[in-house]
Formats: C-alpha cells, structure tokens, sequence
C-alpha cells in the first residue's frame, strides 16, 4: 500500500489516477500512524518550498524515511529530501539527501536572457544505475520548476536534464528517491519511472 | 539545452461531447473526449486544449465530468479553457485534474483574475488566451472578447505584457486573421508577442500543413503551436508534423 501525503500542497489527483493506472494500492492521508504504516510513501508538492515546510509533517517524514521503507519526492517533493533551499529567503529542508535547491537565473553569460519557469518537455540523460532506471530509454519528459536543485554529491544524481543548469531530475540514495519532472504527466517514460518505483517497493516489501 | 517544441490538438467541447466535424473513422465514438484525447496522445500530442464552448450551466457542469475522465486516463499535461470567470471555475477545473485553465475575455475585464489564479495555483497553471486581429487604424493588433466578436481598446503586444506581469504563465495567441485561413500562423504577430514577453507563447490560428509549424518556431519563436481542423480532419497528423520537424533540425520529442 502506498501512502500518498497529503499536506494541503498541490493537486493529488493526477498522481494518485496514475497509481490507479498501474494498479497499484494506495491511501490518501496527513495522518502520522496511518503513512507510517505504508510500505512506501509518495511526497507530491507543488507550490513554495518555505510554504511547504511550515505545513509538512516533517517528523513523521523522517521517522518513515528512516525506517529504510521507500520514499519518492515528485516535483517540490523532490526539492524539500535536499538541505535547503534559496526560494523566499533561505529555508532548511528535510536533509535526507545532500543538495541545495537554488533558482533558475533566467540569464546567461552575455547578457541574454532565458525563460523562467522551466516549463515543457526535455530529455533526460541517464547518470547512475538505478532499478528506477532499470529497462528503460532516455526520453522526454515533463518538466514545471523555477528551482532546480544542485546535487552535491554527484552518487545521488540517477539522472539530469540541461536547462542552462544542469537540472537534477532524478535522484536516489538508498530508500530515498525523487523525480523532479512530473512523472504522471510524462507520457511512457513517466509511467515506466513510477512502475519501476512500484516493483522497487514490492521487491523490498518481499525481504522485510 | 533547450526544450522541445510543442504541438498542441485543440478539442471544442459542447455539453461535455467534442463538436465540429471529426474524421476518425477507427474511433468507436468521435464526439467521444476521452476517446479523442487518447488518440492524440498515442500520435505524440505534447499537450492537449479543451475549449469548453457549452452554453449552458448544466454543459458547464459536464466539463467538470469530462476533464475528470480525461485526467485519469490521460498521462499528458493539459489546458481547459473556455467560460472561466472566477477564482471558483478555476478551482473546480483543476481539482478535477487539469492541468492549466485559460483565460481569455474574463481576464480583460478583470485582469486580477489572472494575478488571483497565478496567487493561489502558481503562474504555470495560468494561460492568458489572446484573440488578436490587426487593426489598420491603430497600426498594431487589437484585442477581441467574446469570441472574436468583440473589439476592446487593447493593443495586443501591451496586453501580453501586462498578463505576464500579472502572473501569466503562458499566452496562447490566437491570430484572427490567420484562423480558418490554413495559409500559416500569423509570424510577424506571433514573433512581436514572443519578443515582447518573457514566458511561452503558443501559436495559434492559420496551421494548414507540416511547414506551417517550423515557420511558426524558427520565424514566428513561438514555442508551441496550436491546430484543430487539420488533425481533426486528418489533413497530417501529430506525428507527421513532428517527423518533418525533426528533418528539419527543429527539436521535437
């Protein structure tokens, strides 16, 4: 069973319609002892990271996240497992893994301008072997974001995109997992990346 | 480094069933929108547009229904435009799953409409659709509500600015002059736009074969483009535009 979080931030709808798509269980809940009991949570999140983090459930985050049972951030999801971010003045994250989040420049060097947010469809470029990656093809995928995060540690880095930054665009360590494009708005690579992450789950569930 | 460009299908709906003579043959029922919506996302549709053209509020309602069904089959983003007024009609149509709602005559006469929505869901979430036909007398494109049917004393180019300052995600431009003509999108409007504004500009209006698109990217740097009748009536097809695109150098997923 999947725990989907919910934290008042962002539009539940379409990732857990996606889940119902690859038949996978799952719950909707903000509750402590009821995500604590998944075998896997789900952190969707649209929205400001500063927002975000006022509202989560940060503890309950955590103790999951330590319990070893799989963990993926979707989208600011994915940004709030960093350390911190520059979005509306600094704030701290849930630092499960090593990274800044910082904003998109929107100009490069001679002066000229690019468009902020990162909005369309963009490649990714596999980095790490990973069984989120296992089986499939570089493709398009969707991404929304005005932070990109900045991957510290290059082992966590699964997979990036080039938008003027390197865009960490799949990350993982461990139990812990985000995917900053929309994944239930990616066509087939987006659906192959959350049921490669459904088999993770199950395969793991098996060995506890 | 850079991102693809988009090819968007858009869909009229008219009490929840999608109007305007559609020739496909292989579909079990062609009015049907999810049906349609899966069809263009098998060819490689980047996006989708729903424009809701019901007269009335129980058609309104049935939007609702539809863009639940499309959403939960659909794994591509798209827009609901069409008869949004209010923070409230943005509410509904996005908790149902869309992913973007458009704005079009309700913005120009409430243009904190636009900063409301792009408040409380994000800018990405925000299209300002623009009708645009050029106005001889004004030397510059003027805007038009209700459907084309009305002139505002809006320039084009000063609305596209103040929409994006007011937190517009997106402008989907659509060329009066060009629409229904299949002679090509209106390049030096949508190029003037696209100069003019720092976010996506989705060209509109006028695409009557493959070369129409690359014009509209290279020429017009627009960064999707819109077409209804020549998908609809299978004159090319997403993919079809997309593989001549890819011939040409143009970067298409």
């Amino acid at each position: 069973m999947i725990g989907i979080v919910d934290y008042g931030m962002g539009n539940l709808f379409s990732v857990s319609k996606a889940l119902e798509r690859l038949n996978a269980d799952y719950f909707i809940s903000g509750d402590k002892d009821e995500l604590l009991s998944a075998d896997a949570i789900l952190l969707p999140g649209v929205g400001s990271f500063r927002d975000a983090m006022e509202v989560l459930q940060v503890d309950t985050i955590k103790e999951f996240a330590a319990s070893g049972k799989p963990l993926l951030g979707i989208c600011l999801g994915m940004q709030l497992l960093f350390e911190d971010s520059d979005e509306n003045g600094f704030t701290k994250g849930l630092g499960l893994l090593p990274g800044h989040v910082r904003r998109f420049s929107g100009t490069i060097e001679a002066g000229e301008t690019y468009k902020v947010p990162h909005m369309g469809w963009n490649k990714l470029e596999f980095v790490n072997s990973s069984p989120l990656l296992e089986g499939l093809e570089e493709d398009y995928v969707y991404f929304v974001h005005s932070y990109y995060v900045d991957a510290e540690n290059s082992e966590v880095l699964l997979a990036k995109a080039n938008y003027h930054e390197e865009v960490s665009a799949v990350v993982g360590k461990d139990n812990i997992f985000g995917m900053q494009f929309h994944p239930e708005k990616s066509s087939k690579l987006g659906m192959a990346l959350l049921s490669n992450f459904l088999r993770l789950v199950d395969e793991r569930k098996a060995v506890r | 480094m850079t991102l693809t460009k988009r090819i968007i299908p858009c869909l009229d709906v008219k009490e929840g069933r999608v109007v305007k003579g559609i020739q496909f043959v292989q579909l079990r029922d062609a009015g049907d929108p999810v049906e349609l919506a899966r069809f263009y996302d098998q060819q490689g549709a980047d996006e989708l547009v729903f424009l809701d053209i019901s007269a009335s509020v129980e058609g309104r309602k049935t939007m609702v229904e539809v863009v639940k069904s499309v959403a939960s089959e659909l794994a591509i983003p798209f827009t609901v435009g069409g008869g949004i007024n209010s923070l409230e009609d943005m509410k509904r149509i996005l908790r149902a799953g869309a992913d973007k709602v458009s704005l079009n005559t309700a913005a120009v006469l409430n243009p904190e409409l636009i900063s409301e929505g792009a408040g409380y869901f994000g800018t990405q979430c925000i299209v300002v659709a623009i009708d645009a036909k050029f106005d001889e007398e004004i030397g510059t494109w003027r805007v038009y509500t209700h459907g084309g049917r009305t002139a505002t004393d809006r320039k084009v180019i000063d609305w596209a600015k103040e929409a994006a300052g007011l937190g517009a995600g997106e402008i989907l431009l659509t060329s009066m002059d060009s629409d229904g003509e299949k002679n090509g999108f209106d390049l030096k409007l949508t190029k003037a736009v696209s100069e003019a504004v720092s976010i996506p500009v989705i060209a509109s209006g006028g695409a009557g074969n493959a070369s129409h698109f690359e014009d509209a990217f290279v020429n017009g740097k627009a960064d999707a483009a819109l077409a209804a009748s020549i998908f609809h009536y299978k004159e090319t097809s997403v993919h079809e535009v997309k593989s001549y695109l890819l011939e040409r150098g143009v970067t298409v997923r």
